[in-house]
């Protein structure tokens, strides 16, 4: 097999599937005019051998003029077509930013988003006043299959989770408080841990993986399939009639969860040390009442209906502004999870704080 | 001379600092079938989001029945939810609802009529696009075209005065487009609905449009306008010439 070069010619000839190399510098060639690639007699090809002299005549194709004379048809017409339009170098124009431009950035993307953020809860007392006044649209049939989500079908791992946590406070408070003979305590421990605070935290947390981010994915998806575009084109408000619904269910089904979760770790407290710290059951019942106190209960209620908000608002606000592919749909799902429990933990310490000034 | 029902004044649309397509000027005619026609990726469907409201336009004016579509005027808002049906290029159904609460939602949204005149209705729409007894279908359940079609129901379940089609034909085989085309043929015909595509398919839109805007990426603009029949015949330049061709002509040329 040969590759020569006659003139302004090219010439091919023998078997060409044989690995053949190229007699010439290619900086030599690029400078004619035109180039014609002829059949010197080729007794043998396949694809490969196309490839091979494709990527090497896309090299000269940009300065030359190719032509093929005499090639077999097929092998001609694939090089045609892959020639057709000369290769370019496309570089991407994206800007390289300096660090302080990086920063800068980041800085005005998060104001812009706390902006619209707080626009998107401003929307949503809006949807309310509009329900109350009877005024939205408001499948009352997404109300309760939301609800029957975050409500019944939650409970199980909500209970699970709690009854760990309860578990966990116990065993390992308990190894503390045995160093002062003060083992019974841990019943104190337990109850006031749980009801005024882990219960509703255990619980965010759960419906922040489990509801936020099945709200931001289902809504993203939505957004993807231009249903959100059809809502708005039909003139009905996507807050009213996606927003309104989960984040209903979500403020009714919080508060019932704490309580569960509540109970589920004081039970999980009491396994720890009925079994193993052996403290008589009725020891466990008496501390538990004795330190449970309906103002650390409510602050626990009042934890959850927070934290549901949080997770409603983040679920359904990173659903409604996902971009339209898949890709952002995962993005607007972790955005909603791990934002809820940002927003949970702050507004956990804005809720102590409170607490604390007016003294419960 | 019937008075236009559309009309496009010096409009910019884009993105942000990303103009696609500047001084465009049109305006469609009442009970016409307008196709807004183009290369891929020139800016057809941005102009057809513009249009229908989802994007604001970077400067100029849109006039549905002489109001400005941007302004706050309650009467105009009604019009557009109420008189302007959108079919999206996947139907755009609402995926937890089936096909008859698709189509009821509109009914039940901006009509008082009762649940038994709302089934009537949607029945009869549903039949009108030939998905009739599909109501309790979802519409994962259901093929592309057929949500095309039952899209095509939702749109017109308030009997629009305008309806929009996002390139109707896209992911449908020939026969299921042309069906596709008789039906948005016969539906402007028999319900005086103006219609508005955007579309490159050829096919389609010398079968049923009646007047077109052609957008070149080009020169950033709209560079011919008219019956796409006659574009064909008298082409303004060789850019429509070759659109419409399928750049035959331009390999005659060469």
């Amino acid at each position: 097999m040969s590759v020569d070069i006659d003139g302004q010619d090219i010439v091919l000839s023998g078997d060409l599937t044989k690995k053949f190399s190229i007699p010439i510098a290619i900086e030599s060639l690029r400078k004619r005019k035109y180039l014609i690639v002829k059949n010197g007699g080729i007794s043998n090809w396949n694809q490969e051998s196309v490839v091979t002299l494709y990527s090497w005549l896309s090299q000269l194709s940009a300065s030359t003029n190719l032509q093929m004379k005499g090639l077999p048809d097929e092998m001609s017409c694939l090089l045609r077509l892959a020639l057709e339009k000369p290769q370019k170098n496309i570089q991407s124009n994206l800007p390289k930013e300096g660090l302080l431009e990086r920063w800068g950035t980041k800085g005005i993307v998060l104001a812009h988003s706390i902006k619209l953020g707080v626009g998107f809860f401003v929307k949503m007392i809006g949807a309310w006043e509009q329900q109350i006044t009877g005024k939205s649209v408001y499948r009352k049939k997404d109300f309760w299959l939301s609800l029957e989500d975050c409500g019944p079908k939650a409970v199980m791992i909500v209970s699970l989770i709690s009854f760990m946590v309860g578990l966990i406070l116990a065993f390992v408070g308990a190894l503390q408080l045995k160093t002062f003979g003060a083992q019974v305590y841990v019943a104190s421990l337990v109850t006031i841990g749980m009801v005024r605070i882990m219960g509703a935290v255990m619980t965010g947390i759960i419906m922040a993986g489990r509801t936020g981010s099945s709200y931001a994915a289902t809504i993203g998806t939505m957004q993807v399939n231009e249903e959100l575009d059809a809502l708005r084109t039909m003139g009905i408000s996507r807050v009213d009639f996606l927003g309104l619904p989960r984040t209903n269910a979500l403020l009714l089904s919080m508060p019932i969860l704490v309580l569960i979760s509540d109970f589920m770790g004081i039970l999980g407290g009491c396994f720890v040390c009925v079994f193993l710290w052996e403290i008589p059951l009725s020891e466990y019942v008496r501390y538990c009442t004795m330190s449970f106190s309906l103002a650390n209960f409510l602050v626990g209620i009042f934890h959850g209906l927070v934290f549901g908000l949080v997770i409603a608002l983040c679920g359904c606000y990173f659903g409604m502004t996902c971009g339209r592919n898949a890709e952002s749909v995962g993005k607007a799902t972790t955005n909603a999870v791990v934002y809820s429990i940002v927003w949970m933990i702050v507004m956990t310490g804005i809720i102590t704080l409170i607490c604390e000034g007016l003294g419960i | 001379m019937i008075s236009p029902i559309i009309k496009v004044q010096n409009l910019s649309i884009g993105y942000g600092d990303n103009v696609i397509m500047n001084k465009l000027c049109f305006e469609i005619k009442r009970g016409d079938i307008f196709i807004i026609m183009g290369g891929s990726g020139c800016g057809k469907s941005t102009l057809l989001r513009t249009l229908i409201g989802l994007l604001p336009a970077l400067s100029g004016r849109i006039l549905i029945n002489g109001i400005d579509i941007m302004s706050n005027n309650a009467k105009q808002k009604e019009f557009l939810a109420t008189q302007c049906g959108v079919l999206y290029q996947s139907g755009a159904l609402f995926s937890s609802m089936n096909l008859f609460e698709n189509i009821s939602l509109p009914l039940e949204q901006y009509t008082s009529y009762s649940p038994e005149k709302i089934r009537e209705i949607v029945k009869f729409k549903l039949a009108l696009v030939g998905l009739a007894g599909f109501e309790h279908f979802y519409p994962s359940e259901i093929s592309g075209g057929m949500r095309k079609r039952a899209g095509l129901a939702r749109a017109l379940a308030l009997d629009p005065e305008i309806v929009f089609f996002d390139e109707p034909s896209a992911g449908l085989d020939p026969v299921s487009s042309k069906h596709l085309d008789d039906l948005i043929l016969e539906i402007n015909k028999i319900l005086g609905t103006t219609i508005i595509v955007v579309t490159h398919e050829l096919s389609s839109l010398f079968n049923i449009g009646k007047d077109s805007i052609f957008l070149d990426s080009s020169i950033k603009t709209l560079s011919a306008k008219g019956n796409p029949k006659d574009l064909l015949k008298n082409p303004p330049n060789n850019r429509v010439l070759s659109f419409l061709t399928r750049g035959v002509s331009d390999e005659e040329r060469s």
